[in-house]
């Protein structure tokens, strides 16, 4: 199958805010084939916006089961017109993008958000993901506002990290 | 032919170092890569990645007036290095405690014993002048794996210093 080309930036397409999906057909189903084939050819990639294809439609695909060391996770999963409905806690994690190559940075991200969102066939879809998955998608539906993570970077010496420091770290696990 | 240099500057901190040096730089033909620069002690330093069509020499004379006039030190090095040539870090350590002579050897040479890559190194000292702390931050890969610097960082600690480990998992969407 073939894969489709990844916008990079400078591109400004990158920046548009996308349309939401009206039809759910062949079509869609054929697009979001090759776009999970796009995303799997890029290395590492857990997630990947229509946008980044240079489609203007709010669909994402995400699927941390693929995530190098084993996150908690729901599977690939099809999100389209997600909504983010509730967010949260705060944590600093580093993110990179297959549309900013050969750059990562620290990016706050909620912990734990809701997500309302419709599938292939346009069924009604809710979520609750966190951690790294919750990150992801964030990050995800970000392309959909034309908003990339570098618009999200903090200094690495914002250290958001200290949010664990009320439970005693994980020393005595290993 | 264009070359990569390494920049590096020194002085007392004081506002427009960085505006005054980077124009000259840039009004010398200069193309200016990664850097870091910050306030240590307060002293302002820079290590600035330059990229010059010319000699070490001409490069030298093109910063010696800029930094003169700012009381800066400076030293030119050719270098070999290149942009893109980042290192991903997969674990974060912060270390705080009592300062104290030996702290950074003591942590460090646990940690390099346990395969750990350095990428990224900052410290800080807070608290008082009678009672000063220490606290660092580093960034870098744990080739051993992060097990193998969780257990030296176990018997550091025992020292009486505090140590977090937090593995980075670079998310790329």
């Amino acid at each position: 199958m073939a894969i489709l080309d990844i916008l990079t930036y400078p591109d400004e397409r990158l920046k548009r805010i996308a349309e939401p999906v009206d039809r759910f057909d062949e079509e869609l189903h054929a697009f979001l084939a090759v776009l999970e084939e796009t995303m799997e050819a890029g290395p590492g990639g857990v997630g990947i916006a229509a946008p980044q294809v240079d489609r203007l439609q709010r669909i994402a695909i995400v699927d941390c089961s693929k995530a190098r060391k084993p996150v908690s996770n729901h599977g690939r999963l099809f999100l389209i017109n997600p909504e983010i409905t509730e967010w949260e806690g705060m944590e600093v994690g580093r993110e990179g993008c297959m549309s900013v190559p050969d750059y990562t940075g620290n990016v706050i991200r909620a912990e734990r958000i809701s997500v309302s969102a419709l599938g292939p066939d346009g069924e009604s879809q809710e979520y609750l993901f966190e951690g790294f998955e919750a990150k992801a998608v964030q990050h995800e539906v970000d392309h959909l506002d034309g908003l990339l993570f570098l618009d999200r970077l903090v200094s690495r010496r914002n250290d958001l990290f200290r949010r664990k420091s009320y439970q005693k770290s994980k020393k005595s696990n290993s | 032919m264009k070359h990569w240099y390494m920049l590096t500057l020194v002085g007392k901190d004081r506002p427009g170092i960085v505006a005054h040096l980077t124009s000259a730089l840039f009004e010398g033909g200069c193309n200016l890569g990664e850097a870091s620069m910050m306030r240590l002690g307060g002293n302002f330093t820079i290590m600035l990645m330059v990229e010059f069509q010319g000699r070490t020499r001409q490069l030298d004379e093109l910063v010696a007036p800029v930094a003169e006039s700012m009381d800066l030190h400076h030293h030119v090095d050719r270098i070999e290095g290149h942009l893109h040539q980042h290192l991903e870090p997969d674990v974060r350590i912060t270390v705080y405690g009592a300062d104290e002579a030996g702290i950074v050897a003591r942590v460090t040479g646990a940690l390099a014993e346990a395969g750990l890559h350095i990428l990224d190194f900052e410290s800080d000292v807070a608290g008082s002048e009678a009672e000063p702390i220490y606290v660092m931050t580093i960034e870098g890969h744990a080739a051993e794996g992060i097990e193998a610097l969780q257990s030296a960082l176990d018997i550091v600690t025992e020292s009486g210093v505090e140590a977090r480990l937090t593995p980075v998992q670079t998310m790329i969407g």
